[in-house]
């Protein structure tokens, strides 16, 4: 196993190199383990929907054309795609719900115990918008009307759903006229899965225009009022400074990790973590302090408000458990790997699950009750201390690796850093476009996959894109993993920029790859590119802006569901792997071509990073050029290498894999020995 | 790098705003909260503090909230390593350096510094701002530059404000560059600091800069009706500005961080900065139209660059004249002891008389000096003069005469060195020593006549021939047929009537300053801005027939006596955009004009007297009214209408249709010394045609009283007709 076929992370090769060591399994053995993986799955052309099935499609044309049914290959494709959109729209909304219900409980007496509005600017704002009264009324009226507003649109049967009316006229009649508008999130869910049954929807294009309804549901829907919900109990995010990698872990200090995706939780930690009983408690226990750093996307929440320490993105998960520091881990929804338990069997470290909706065989359940989730805060935190005391310093390895970001971004916050209190607005980055200082905006966003090697296309496209006056605009994973190679440092990231970017981030005094937030934020890069579009001069609607997104190692079925909103938002969409429709050219012909012509936006799926580099710049210039922007002021732009592609953007210092962790000649020959066939 | 300019900005705002709080805690001290505190002749208390933060300082305890408020903008400084975004709080730094500054220059009077000293002028009364918001109105000030700092030497410093004159762009110096600074190098030069100049010296402190962002505030809140208030309304009147006044900051020597935070304040405005030093450049747009900040430039290029980066739109005439021109020169005088030659006044007969002629009697581009040349004479001979000017064109007409004559004062002001007063026969015009040094020769006049009216005159005049008699002779030969001319023009003037015509003009020449304004001029009520009547209204029509002044039909009369016409209201509803739907050409009762920013006169109604009063933009005293021109023109303008007050160009007064809607002349109970004098004897006359002889005398000014009460008791002593008229409203 070389770690470097694995992550392009140092922190994360020296985790590997000691997982390797100590015979310990992470998701790239059990990767390697299930190799090869079914082809037919791959392609999309296996069928489980009925208990006549299961049903496969031979690709070459020589066995069944069609399952048992009589669906063929492209409707077996749009059904299972189908299904994983309803699934990661539904993961997105329900952590939305999640939200929104606290903040409904802080509007009744007696209920939330220690939530508040943080943000309640943003409170009024948003009330306003949402056509509530705000004028002469008591906050908590307020805050009610809003909850009820926003929670109704989950289970509400009729359309549009009310947070659509931010989108461009345009947007809105392209979905009318497909029929997409959402209506309820729940129901729009509760149609497709329906639609997805036995024997009912046969039309492949007829459930993937329903599935973009889905998605829209989640991007418009779930995912954006998540986000303004979030603001508004823990505060709009501002520009703020943190660490990232696994080197945040505190060698003195309780390390207690989040993981997993709402801040609901995570945010009480940090506060409680900050008591002086607390910290008193673990100064009795031998240390320092409580050092609270995140995984995933809860580690972007607590990141974005409260400059928290990210410890990692999705596949660091159980590479933090294998450094021995990790006191506590507490985990709720989304992406958490049912192996914890085990990586953490072999160490002192304590699993803590609290949501009712994910249980953790082997994990201890700590359940999590919004209406006193100070006493849950308290008990996590005490079990962390707990544990620091049976921590093995023999057998801690903290990577030294982590890297200075700034982090905070928001659609509201992005104005007043270029222009201030009096001129706030999005005029600097509009002009910089039109003028050709930025070719345009991409957004990267997701997750890590074993599929790839871990970071390596993030950090791939970050380089390639910046270079070429690219702003970079990230959220999630993918946000985490320029952060580890110091794309988010103000000052370092600049060294790779091209030089018209380079004059905006100086002037501006912003990194080239700006953090977002968590993957429901990605709705903060739709509300900022409705701002783009306000603002004016670079294009009528969000498909005629030069803007793209990319998912450059998709893991979860939020991924699809999140590149779909955008194409159906009117965004042209990279994403990698391509994911389980290549048995289909109807499906792919429709999503990769023929829905331009009903959104505006479309996907380009490929496993090339290259491919993937090439097709934003191109769609960058084909906006360009219909927009009748300036040309680029610097063409050439800053040469990208050819190594570029798996180069960290800061000059790490070279792993000395297990060398460095101090293991001997038996774990090299180990490492050396060639794959068991 | 930007950082390093942020960085300055934010540490010299700190620095600012800790001097003006110590400075403000010490005069708090010695004075108490109450002491009054504030600038001569504004109605806009301290103009930045009140367009930034809605707040009218009147106290030196008002502003303890203010300098709480403003430093709560002041960000950290930012770090040189892991920097957060410094953009947005450099601005906001700048913008709290401005309100510091506007503080000390506040305090100084009270302090024992007086703003006034010297050649230093100090704050901008409200008078001259609308006198010189007329120039940015028409297109003669392109924009001004606020010069900080000094130049290497003096000879430099008077070139590039000489460069700026010519480009008629005005100069606001302030501030000094160890210790030096460029209105005391131009006052070592010599050169005329004044507003009639276009060079206005502020003070030798930085701080004294505000008064150029406070003479730019109020412009917005002045011509833009824009009303100050919370972050909005402040933001409206920085957009104002972006927009709308062309202004920049020239840094000049070493910048300082008091200078770079002053400049991010002035960002704010959308004014970019143009340096001759080598401090970092902002490239990037967005704030300003173009660069933010622009360094290294050479001083012989510093204008151009600024016009470039500021986006101003200069339209630059090369006449063949071997001296600089430009309406920045209109207001230098010749003195007695500079002088190489002169014309007119007391001494000799000079005269100007332009004629419109067929095509074939002129020929175009000919210009005679018939009589001695300036080289002939002895220095300071006096001559007479005539400069007849003969001109033909497809769609000249006589009307047009005496327009295209009366250009001729502003047209022989713009060369440098060259003195000219008067109008038609009561010419005085002085040439310099050093513009004749230069090579100017009364030929001269001649050229720039011909250019002049050629360019702004395209439509209507396609020949020009200019003849330029200093011969006794032939000067007083032509006389009769001039003064015969002049005679003719006013009995036609005269006789034109609102009755005679069909079609009166719109004139929407300030719309670029004062969005919601319209005015209608009839042959009986010129423009309030006192520069344009009906006659202006109907050649700018034939000049450019697209632009500012465009034909209104009357159409049916609906009300003669208040002055109400169909066609009127119908083209007034258009062009506000519905905002009116009536207007009156002869009350300020019911649906009267709105006004721009630049009347010449405000009108208002005297309650308790039956009539009004009418004050004129120089009078800086109290009316009875209990305000001055300036508290009584921010109620007026803005493109509102207020009944009971109105603005007007003070010949109005002596038309026969002055309000006559609400009782005319004899409800003009109160005016000033400065129109009376204005108006004299034709006023006089005019009342004698109304019958009422002994009115002119009756009328109260500041020398019998400036307070309602004695006024009543005045007019009931001279038996004043408004009295028996009854209350206007």
């Amino acid at each position: 196993m070389d770690p470097k076929s694995r992550s392009v992370d140092p922190a994360a090769q020296q985790m590997l190199s000691l997982a390797c060591e100590q015979g310990l399994q992470t998701a790239w053995d059990r990767y390697d383990d299930m190799q090869p993986q079914c082809g037919f799955g791959e392609l999309g052309i296996c069928c489980s929907v009925c208990y006549m099935g299961p049903c496969r499609i031979d690709p070459f044309g020589e066995g069944a054309s069609v399952g048992i049914c009589g669906a063929d290959a492209h409707l077996i494709v749009a059904r299972n795609m189908a299904r994983a959109v309803a699934a990661g729209a539904a993961a997105h909304s329900d952590h939305g719900r999640e939200v929104v219900e606290v903040l409904q409980m802080v509007a009744e007496k007696g209920g939330a115990s220690g939530y508040q509005i943080s943000d309640p600017a943003k409170l009024r704002r948003l009330a306003v918008e949402w056509g509530i009264v705000v004028d002469g009324r008591p906050e908590k009226d307020i805050i009610g009307d809003l909850a009820r507003e926003m929670r109704s649109q989950f289970g509400s049967q009729d359309g549009p759903l009310r947070p659509t009316f931010r989108a461009p006229k345009r947007q809105k009649e392209q979905w009318e006229a497909i029929g997409i508008m959402p209506r309820g999130i729940d129901r729009e869910i509760v149609e497709l899965m329906h639609r997805t049954h036995h024997g009912v929807e046969s039309d492949p294009i007829a459930l993937l225009r329903a599935s973009m309804r889905v998605a829209l549901a989640d991007g418009w829907g779930g995912s954006m009022i998540a986000t303004d919900v979030s603001d508004v109990l823990f505060g709009g995010p501002q520009a703020i400074r943190s660490r990232a990698n696994l080197g945040v872990l505190e060698e003195k200090k309780v390390n207690l990790l989040v993981h997993g995706h709402e801040p609901v939780l995570s945010e009480i930690i940090v506060r409680v973590s900050r008591d002086p009983e607390m910290l008193a408690a673990a100064r009795d226990a031998g240390a320092e302090g409580i050092n609270i750093a995140g995984i995933c996307c809860t580690a972007n929440e607590i990141l974005m408000r409260q400059g928290m320490p990210v410890a990692g993105n999705y596949l660091h998960q159980e590479l933090a458990l294998l450094t021995g520091a990790v006191d506590l881990m507490v985990v709720d929804v989304q992406c958490v790997l049912p192996s914890l338990p085990q990586i953490a069997a072999c160490r002192h470290t304590r699993v803590v699950s609290t949501s009712a909706k994910a249980r953790i065989p082997g994990a201890e359940a700590v359940e999590f009750d919004p209406k006193n989730p100070f006493i849950t805060a308290r008990e996590i935190v005490k079990r962390a201390i707990d544990a620091y005391k049976r921590r093995d310093p023999a057998r801690v390895n903290i990577p030294k690796e982590s890297m200075e970001l700034v982090a905070g971004f928001t659609t509201e916050n992005l104005p007043t850093y270029m222009g201030g209190r009096f001129r706030s607005s999005y005029r600097p980055l509009n002009d910089a476009i039109a003028a050709g200082r930025i070719r345009g905006v991409v957004g990267i966003v997701g997750c890590n996959t074993t599929r790839f090697v871990q970071d390596e296309h993030h950090l791939a496209l970050v380089r390639r894109l910046i270079a070429q006056d690219v702003l970079v605009v990230k959220t999630g994973c993918s946000a985490i993993a320029s952060a580890k190679a110091g794309f988010m440092h103000p000052r370092t990231a600049l060294e790779h920029v091209g030089p018209g970017l380079r004059e905006v981030c100086e002037t501006v005094g912003i990194p080239p790859v700006i953090h977002m937030g968590s993957c429901v934020d990605n709705s903060r890069i739709l509300t900022a590119c409705i701002a783009m579009v306000t603002e004016g001069g670079i294009g009528g609607d969000l498909s005629e802006l030069p803007v793209a997104a990319v998912a450059p190692e998709a893991m979860s079925e939020k991924a699809i569901t999140i590149g779909l909103y955008a194409v159906a938002s009117g965004v042209f969409t990279v994403f990698m792997p391509i994911p389980k429709v290549a048995g289909s050219s109807v499906v792919r012909t429709y999503l990769e071509q023929d829905v331009e012509k009903e959104t505006g936006g479309k996907f380009l799926f490929t496993n090339d990073v290259e491919v993937a580099a090439q097709g934003v710049m191109e769609h960058l210039a084909k906006k360009r050029k219909s927009l009748k922007l300036s040309p680029m002021l610097y063409e050439s732009g800053a040469p990208a290498g050819d190594n570029a592609a798996s180069r960290p953007a800061v000059a790490f210092e070279e792993p000395k894999g297990v060398t460095a962790l101090g293991c001997g000649e038996t774990q090299r020959r180990s490492q050396s020995r060639p794959p068991v066939e | 790098m930007s950082r390093i300019i942020a960085t300055a900005a934010i540490r010299g705002a700190h620095a600012c705003v800790a001097r003006a709080e110590k400075m403000l805690s010490e005069t708090e001290e010695r004075h108490g909260r109450d002491k009054a505190i504030g600038f001569e002749a504004t109605a806009y208390a301290l103009p930045v503090t009140l367009a930034l933060l809605g707040k009218r300082v009147m106290r030196l305890g008002d502003l303890d909230e203010v300098l709480q408020e403003i430093r709560r903008w002041l960000p950290p400084i930012p770090d040189s390593d892991i920097w957060l975004p410094y953009l947005g709080g450099a601005l906001d730094a700048g913008a709290a350096t401005l309100i510091a500054h506007e503080t000390v220059e506040a305090l100084k009077p009270l302090n024992g510094h007086d703003l006034v000293y010297d050649y230093w002028l100090g704050p901008t009364a409200d008078g001259i701002l609308r006198e010189q918001g007329i120039k940015l109105v028409d297109g003669r000030m392109p924009g001004f530059a606020a010069c900080v700092g000094a130049l290497p030497d003096d000879e430099t410093a008077e070139r590039l404000a000489r460069d700026l004159q010519e480009k008629n762009i005005l100069v606001f110096m302030g501030s000094n560059t160890n210790g030096e600074t460029m209105a005391g190098q131009l006052h070592r030069r010599g050169v005329d600091m004044n507003w009639e100049t276009f060079l206005v010296p502020y003070g030798p402190d930085t701080s004294s800069i505000i008064h150029a962002l406070g003479f730019a505030c109020r412009a917005a809140m002045t011509f833009g009706g824009l009303h100050p208030g919370g972050l909005k309304e402040a933001r409206d009147i920085l957009m104002y500005n972006k927009r709308r006044v062309f202004a920049f900051v020239l840094a000049l020597g070493d910048v300082d961080d008091e200078k770079y935070a002053t400049a991010a304040g002035a960002i704010n405005f959308g004014f970019p900065v143009i340096a001759d030093t080598d401090i970092p450049q902002i490239l990037p747009t967005g704030i300003c139209t173009y660069e933010h900040v622009v360094s290294n430039v050479p001083y012989k290029e510093m204008p151009s660059r600024a016009i470039e980066v500021r986006g101003l739109k200069i339209t630059s005439l090369d006449i063949p004249i071997p001296v600089r021109h430009g309406p920045a020169f209109e207001g230098e005088r010749v003195r007695k002891e500079d002088l190489a030659i002169e014309f007119g006044s007391k001494y000799t007969r000079a005269y100007e008389y332009l004629k419109s002629r067929r095509m074939d009697e002129v020929e175009d581009e000919r210009i005679r000096v018939i009589g001695p040349e300036i080289g002939d004479v002895k220095e300071a001979a006096q001559l007479p003069l005539a400069i007849f000017v003969e001109v033909a064109g497809r769609k000249m007409q006589v009307d047009f005469e005496s327009i295209l004559e009366r250009h001729i004062h502003s047209f022989l002001s713009e060369p440098m060195g060259v003195m000219h007063l008067g109008q038609r026969d009561t010419v005085w015009l002085r040439i310099s020593k050093k513009a004749r040094d230069a090579g100017f020769r009364i030929e001269h006049l001649g050229v720039m006549l011909l250019h002049k009216l050629k360019n702004d005159f395209p439509a209507i005049v396609d020949k020009v021939q200019v003849t330029l008699f200093t011969n006794k002779e032939d000067v007083d030969q032509l006389y009769d047929e001039a003064v015969a001319a002049y005679r003719r023009r006013d009995e036609r003037m005269g006789a034109m009537t609102d009755e005679s015509v069909d079609v009166f003009y719109s004139c929407a020449l300030c719309q670029s300053y004062a969005p919601n304004h319209v005015c209608i001029i009839t042959p009986q009520r010129l423009g309030l801005c006192g520069a344009y009547n009906w006659l202006d209204g109907k050649a700018a029509h034939e000049i450019n027939p697209h632009g500012g002044n465009q034909p209104v039909a009357k159409k049916e009369l609906l009300d003669p006596v208040k002055g109400k016409w169909k066609g009127i209201n119908e083209f007034l509803e258009v062009a506000t955009n519905g905002q009116f739907q009536s207007f009156s050409a002869y009350s300020m009762i019911d649906d009267p004009m709105t006004s721009c920013g630049c009347f010449e006169c405000v009108a208002c109604v005297l309650p308790g007297t039956g009539g009004i009063m009418v004050v004129d933009r120089e009078y800086r005293g109290n009316t009875p009214v209990g305000m001055n021109f300036s508290s009584l023109a921010e109620i007026t303008g803005g493109g509102q209408q207020t009944p009971g007050f109105v603005g007007i160009g003070t010949l109005y007064v002596l038309s026969k249709k002055f309000i006559t809607g609400d009782g005319g002349l004899p409800r003009l109970v109160w005016t000033t010394t400065n129109i009376k004098q204005r108006l004299g004897e034709k006023l006089r006359q005019r009342c004698a045609e109304m019958g009422l002889p002994d009115l002119f005398d009756k009328i109260a000014d500041e020398t019998v009283c400036t307070d309602l009460e004695p006024l009543i008791e005045h007019l009931a002593a001279v038996n004043h007709p408004a009295l028996g008229m009854g209350e206007m409203i």
